[in-house]
């Protein structure tokens, strides 16, 4: 497998480095511009029709007009987890691929989503919860039992956990933890009625409560994994060349394992599991900008809610009143755009 | 890991490399296997002797029996056997092309098109079992086709071929699932118990179509596997060494997809298969090289053991065997692992 470390065009001369580094640095400027914009817009956007003059106003004075209510309690908080969960999502892909070395791996590679889904199964199935506020919790004990099982299972005892071994004990526990959920769904037809609608992923029905509950995990995890870009740099070198470089492998492992967690399972949390992003963004992202984890973590954080939020408004006008799960949109828009891509560029390899 | 000790054996002219370990692994599989059909064939409600079972199966059996064996559990026993093979040597087919372990049907895409295929005549069509088996040949067929025209350029390239597979699986997912959500309660669920793949209902016009399969295609595959190895090396040392890459490459292709379409059709996507018997087939040999022939017999087994259990704790139209594959196969593999990293440890 072909790995670099840098990106291809820091061999160059030193000129020429610059304008990369300057070309790199306006895009990830225009594409958090890109974001607010398409902020302002999901804000802006929806089953009641808000002239967005008033929209402006209403969000900065929120003078208690059912305008104002229709913004402040449902749009803002929705828009918000967007960004959040999206950035989550993106940056748990990209830190997960660098972290097996496994173009393949989506941040559900580790169990985590089947975890959270498992336990949000028994959570409807034996313990009565209703409510997505209620899922919030279990989902979070699913994801962090799985993840903890599958590093175990993945830490061989001399080479610590190589990519290899995390990658098939994450698809044995995915395999084992899938059977349970199809068990109980058949078994127990009301809850699949109900578990159905979860796990396509929705941004529908969530208010700040979800917000609040679920922010503290992103926070941490988003500065987790920043702090994570040099070390999984020189993790791409292999396992070899990075300890003879000073790298401190097994930490990067543990550290890159946390923060994946922390993401991804206050994401499926919040709006239950959304797989495509975390695989495909990243992915793009490295064939935009190269290898170089500097660039592709903050690049793979800012457009990844570009594509959930994107997403979540297409399938709020598309057919009003009722919504597209976000889930369902976020493939039929990502997945063209990401084959085109895989289609035209040469590929960066992990 | 020890070195890998191979003897080359010569019968004429006619010369093989035989990697000890390997052998017994096989023969240990076959042993098992034959051994759980035996089982299988004599467990159910109505439990028979191994004697009344091969009484009938030579025609000298009463009618009750007969029908027992004949009609109910061999046919069964069979498409469990040969499902197995096919999803087995398929996974082990794909992984090796694509040099990675996740490159099984499941994840890029092949199995979701023979889903979205056969959804589409469940929820639109409320179609019966055999439109339903034939939607779900055609969707896959199409998918891995889409697949390899979207990924083409100069030629076929594995990597490229993944990625465009998974863009393609997650945009038939999202279809799958908005059609779940879209269909009526009674639908979905019909749906979804398609979706975990079983072996209740099916009879022997299932069986003919995987059984063709599985004759014609499986000596190709096995056939080609000593260039599976060499292709592992990398295109160019592949070319150097005589193998002409994309024809075989092709061939390859299209043995995996159509034996994962066929089996998908005849069962519905069996979960694990594919992916877990290559791998576990390789851990035992602890060979390198893709072991085909271990690989369809541990797909067999996977698949005929997990009907047993499933048959044993369920009952005889019980829960779909897709439910234990996925069980059975995925605590193995983790002990398998965990077995590795005591082995380490100490």
């Amino acid at each position: 497998m072909v790995v670099s470390v840098s990106p291809p065009v820091a061999a160059g001369p030193p000129a020429h480095r610059g304008r990369a580094r300057t070309l790199r640095g306006g895009g990830l400027v225009c594409a958090v511009a890109l974001l607010v914009l398409i902020m302002l817009v999901s804000l802006w956007v929806g089953s009641k029709s808000i002239p967005f003059g008033s929209t402006w106003s209403v969000l900065w004075h929120n003078d208690g007009s059912a305008d104002a209510v229709i913004i402040h309690d449902q749009r803002l908080p929705r828009t918000l987890l967007g960004a959040l969960v999206g950035a989550a999502l993106g940056l748990a892909g990209a830190v997960m691929q660098a972290l097996t070395r496994n173009p393949l791996a989506d941040p559900g590679l580790l169990g985590v989503n089947n975890g959270a889904a498992a336990a949000v199964v028994s959570a409807i199935a034996f313990a009565g919860v209703t409510t997505v506020l209620g899922y919030v919790w279990f989902a979070f004990l699913g994801a962090a039992v799985a993840s903890v099982v599958v590093y175990l299972l993945g830490t061989a005892g001399r080479g610590g956990a190589t990519p290899d071994r995390l990658v098939m004990s994450g698809a044995a526990l995915t395999a084992v933890l899938q059977a349970y959920i199809g068990a109980v769904l058949l078994i127990e037809p009301d809850t699949f009625n109900q578990f159905r609608f979860w796990n396509v992923g929705s941004l529908s029905g969530r208010r700040a409560d979800v917000l609040v509950q679920v922010s503290p995990f992103v926070a941490v995890g988003i500065v987790l994994a920043l702090l994570l870009a040099r070390p999984l740099n020189v993790l791409a070198l292999g396992e070899q060349t990075g300890k003879a470089l000073g790298a401190h492998i097994g930490r990067t492992r543990v550290m890159g394992a946390i923060a994946v967690t922390l993401l991804c399972g206050a994401s499926t949390a919040a709006i239950g599991p959304i797989a495509f992003i975390g695989l495909a963004v990243p992915q793009a992202v490295r064939i935009l900008v190269g290898p170089d984890q500097r660039w592709v973590l903050p690049y793979s954080m800012i457009l990844s809610p570009v594509l959930l939020i994107g997403s979540d408004v297409i399938g709020r006008i598309l057919n009003p009143p009722e919504e597209l799960q976000v889930g369902i949109v976020t493939a039929f828009l990502g997945a063209p755009v990401f084959i085109a891509l895989c289609r035209r560029r040469k590929l960066a390899r992990l | 890991m020890t070195a890998i000790e191979e003897r080359p054996v010569r019968v004429r002219r006619v010369s093989l490399r035989v990697t000890p370990r390997a052998l017994v692994v096989g023969i240990v599989l076959a042993v098992v296997l034959f051994v759980l059909s035996a089982v299988s064939m004599t467990t159910g409600d109505y439990p028979l002797s191994v004697l009344d079972v091969v009484k009938t199966l030579f025609g000298f059996g009463d009618a009750g029996t007969d029908f027992i064996v004949t009609t109910l559990r061999l046919p069964r026993l069979l498409l469990a056997v040969l499902v197995g093979a096919a999803l087995a040597v398929s996974g082990g087919v794909l992984q090796s092309l694509f040099g990675n372990p996740l490159g099984s049907p499941d994840v890029i895409g092949f199995t979701e098109g023979s889903a979205t295929g056969a959804l589409l005549v469940i929820v639109l069509a409320h179609g019966g079992s055999g439109e339903v088996a034939l939607g779900a040949l055609v969707g896959g067929v199409l998918t891995a086709l889409a697949v390899g025209l979207l990924a083409y350029r100069r030629g076929l390239q594995g990597f490229r071929m993944i990625l465009v597979g998974i863009g393609v699986a997650a945009m038939l997912t999202a279809a799958n699932s908005y059609l779940i959500t879209r269909a009526s309660l009674q639908d979905a669920y019909a749906a979804q118990a398609w979706l975990v793949g079983g072996l209740n209902g099916r009879g022997w016009d299932e069986i003919w179509p995987v059984a063709i399969a599985v004759v014609v295609l499986l000596p190709l595959a096995f056939g080609y596997g000593r260039r599976l190895a060499l292709l592992e090396m990398g295109d160019d040392s592949a070319k150097g060494l005589g193998v002409p890459v994309e024809r075989s490459r092709a061939v390859l292709l299209a043995v995996a997809v159509t034996l994962c379409a066929i089996a998908t059709a005849a069962t519905g996507p069996i979960a694990f298969v594919a992916l877990a018997a290559p791998q576990l087939a390789k851990r035992l040999a602890r060979s390198a090289k893709p072991a085909l022939v271990s690989s369809a017999l541990m797909g067999a087994l996977l698949l005929v053991a997990s009907d047993l259990v499933t048959r044993l704790v369920f009952g005889e139209e019980g829960l779909p065997v897709g439910i234990a594959t996925g069980a059975i196969g995925g605590l193995y593999l983790m002990w398998l692992l965990s077995n590795q990293w005591r082995r380490n440890r100490g």
